[in-house]
């Protein structure tokens, strides 16, 4: 049992809708430079249409390095929304309500911004579509053996699911938000609301909706990360090649999905003073989950290595030596031990690290530092380690367009979010009311009692 | 064709000199973009084929060894899976093929590829004058953004073909198609042929005792099988790095 503060319900609506209202100023500086940043990756991607991909650092021998770890990286931090919502739904912890919406809402816009690194990695970007099998003029369909097709595949089926769960789930609130507005934004809030009025079976329409999606997200949420693994493990690539990948990937997502979440939450407590609805229990359950899940995680790095000495293959043994002992794979190895579990895990032992925003924000952004590098170790050493064929050895330094466009994903996801927190609200009202409701004590003859009992 | 293809090639290493007439007449042949050194130091040059040298022994008895490495039209290719578009595909003449005109550019067939065989144009090709003028007619120029590779010099396989079907639908003799770099070699190391015809010149020598190819334990079937170099004083393995 936790404790919560009692608000009145007209305290909720105010407070969480004041954003949606007002127009503070760090808002606006926070947008203008998040825009800024992905305006930089916008000019990036320009430069390499105009010019052609001979502006990266890639070569013949590394022809797929840091776009696609950004890739990989974004697509594990958009497994933070599911893991939060649909599975705490479904396990009805109660602790979740106030943080489902931006765990979600970070799940879609993570997921779009991973979704546009491979299309732009592409050599010809503006044939991308022959990707899905709409060009009925060519007479060519897709190649269904291809890991490239199975990919989109499960990245737009997650999108849009998680989208739909996101919007499902804002419904009430939308109809909150016009009921309080006038002019433009209230026709914009009455034709998303779809008409809710709140009746009980409408209710019962949106919460049957919420379940469902939870339950068929899951599925979902497995197979995406799986199936982006297999863009490695179904490859000839020393070190790519691993059947191990698709559970290692999944929990690797999970790390580094919900350490994601607790940045978020921390910089929304601090950004949009939301003390009374992101408390710090919220950061204390999430720090008790992160250290089950950093374990795993742990678990399966090492399995990962001692499943690659133990095939006894020359090409095998030639990428761990470069990832373990080879400057400057060595030390990307050490810090992704090292900030995604030595110094992290310990601490989130202690109650009062877990309880303690500003340390759980910085932890956290160091688990996603190591788990960013984790998976460009896994990606460049498998292409440039010592091969048989001596002509092919290779180095790989990223250029500015690279670190450019990996630094205007996070500009992007930054300001799709604050976007989204400026038009909706982001903390759930209405499921914050419920989660109220249900916690609040009723007298029963006189007796009083909690209302229902969860957790 | 009434006979069954499958085009292949034997390297002679005991015949190589190391001469490169071999790469320089496949970049004539193949509207190659000129490699400068730029692209060499960049790991970004087009080698459709390379001569890998190798020393062998320590000084004073060291010795220079020979590869010629070009796509190796595996039966077995790990690079065509991986395509998403079918712009790489093995085709009934067992030629493993890249129609430029699908490539998207997605880069996966050339990480797949163990002989690192395929290449990207990074830029669009630069054709600085008088380039233009002695293009090869019979080859594409590759605009940037998509792979291409070693292609068996197909644009002679077509002609030859269509030779022999204009000729009263003749089969194409043994020895009818050279690619530009078999043509080139002056010492007779690389002979193409048809691997399916038990009695063409490349079946004949594929047989050779020496015959190996490379990298065989990954299972991909290479289209391209080495003869072994005749050396009385080799060490029984050869040194590898």
């Amino acid at each position: 049992m936790q404790d919560r503060k009692v608000l009145t319900e007209t305290q909720i609506n105010s407070e969480l809708l004041w954003f949606v209202f007002n127009k503070p100023t760090r808002f606006w500086v926070a947008l203008t430079i998040s825009g800024l940043l992905f305006l930089s990756g916008v000019t990036a991607f320009a430069i390499m249409v105009i010019f052609g991909l001979g502006v990266t650092g890639l070569t013949t021998i590394v022809p797929w390095a840091f776009m696609i770890t950004n890739f990989v990286f974004w697509v594990g931090i958009s497994h933070a929304g599911v893991m939060i919502s649909a599975i705490l739904r479904l396990t009805q912890a109660e602790w979740r309500r106030p943080v489902t919406r931006a765990a979600e809402v970070l799940t879609v816009f993570a997921l779009a911004t991973a979704a546009i690194f491979p299309l732009i990695h592409m050599g010809r970007t503006w044939r991308a579509y022959w990707v899905f099998p709409v060009d009925f003029a060519r007479g060519i369909w897709p190649s269904v053996r291809s890991p490239l097709i199975w990919d989109p595949s499960a990245i737009f089926t997650y999108l849009t699911g998680s989208a739909l769960f996101v919007y499902v789930a804002l419904i009430p609130d939308l109809a909150i938000a016009r009921d309080r507005t006038t002019g433009f934004s209230h026709k914009f809030y009455s034709a998303l609301s779809l008409g809710w009025r709140g009746t009980p079976a409408q209710w019962r329409m949106q919460v049957l909706a919420g379940i469902l999606l939870s339950g068929l997200i899951l599925p979902v949420f497995v197979s995406v990360h799986s199936i982006v693994s297999w863009d490695f493990g179904m490859s000839l690539v020393p070190n790519w090649h691993a059947t191990i990948f698709a559970p290692y990937f999944v929990i690797g997502a999970v790390h580094s999905g919900v350490s994601g979440v607790v940045t978020v939450m921390a910089g929304l407590r601090i950004f949009m003073k939301l003390e009374n609805y992101i408390t710090q229990d919220h950061f204390d359950a999430l720090g008790r989950l992160l250290t089950v899940v950093a374990t795993a995680w742990l678990y399966f790095f090492l399995l990962e290595i001692v499943y690659g000495f133990l095939t006894l293959e020359t090409a095998e043994t030639a990428v761990r030596e470069l990832q373990i002992l080879h400057y400057p794979y060595n030390i990307m190895f050490a810090l992704i031990f090292i900030n995604s579990y030595l110094i992290p895990v310990p601490l989130w032992l202690f109650k009062r690290v877990r309880r303690n925003i500003w340390l759980m924000f910085v932890t956290t952004i160091m688990v996603n530092v190591g788990m960013w590098l984790e998976r460009f170790i896994i990606i460049v050493p498998g292409l440039l380690y010592r091969a048989p064929l001596t002509f092919v050895w290779g180095d790989y330094t990223p250029s500015v367009i690279e670190v450019t466009l990996v630094v205007a994903s996070f500009g992007l996801v930054s300001f799709g979010f604050l976007l989204f927190s400026k038009v909706f609200p982001i903390i759930p009202i209405a499921d914050q009311k419920e989660g109220q409701a249900i916690q609040e004590d009723i007298k029963i003859g006189r007796i009083t009692v909690p209302a229902v009992i969860r957790e | 064709m009434a006979e069954a293809t499958r085009w292949g090639m034997v390297v002679d290493l005991d015949r190589c000199t190391g001469c490169q007439a071999c790469v320089a007449a496949c970049y004539a042949e193949n509207n190659l973009p000129l490699n400068t050194e730029e692209m060499v130091v960049e790991d970004r040059a087009h080698n459709w084929i390379r001569i890998e040298r190798y020393w062998e022994g320590e000084y004073p008895d060291i010795k220079a060894r020979f590869l010629p490495v070009l796509c190796q039209h595996c039966a077995n290719a790990p690079c065509e899976p991986v395509c998403p578009v079918y712009a790489t595909y093995h085709n009934s003449e067992g030629l493993n093929v890249q129609v430029y005109n699908r490539c998207v550019g997605t880069r996966y067939c050339i990480n797949n590829c163990p002989y690192h065989a395929r290449f990207f144009n990074w830029w669009e090709t630069p054709l600085p004058d008088p380039m233009p003028h002695y293009l090869n007619p019979d080859v594409t120029v590759r605009s940037k953004g998509i792979t291409e590779k070693c292609t068996f010099c197909v644009q002679r396989i077509r002609r030859a073909t269509r030779n022999a079907a204009n000729e009263g639908g003749r089969q194409v003799a043994d020895n009818e198609i050279q690619p530009a770099c078999a043509q080139a070699c002056p010492t007779n190391t690389i002979i193409f042929g048809n691997l399916a015809n038990p009695n063409s010149t490349v079946s004949k020598l594929a047989k050779n005792e020496r015959h190996y190819r490379l990298l065989e334990e990954l299972g991909t079937e290479p289209g391209v099988i080495y003869l072994k170099k005749v050396d009385p004083h080799a060490k029984s393995t050869p040194e590898r790095h």
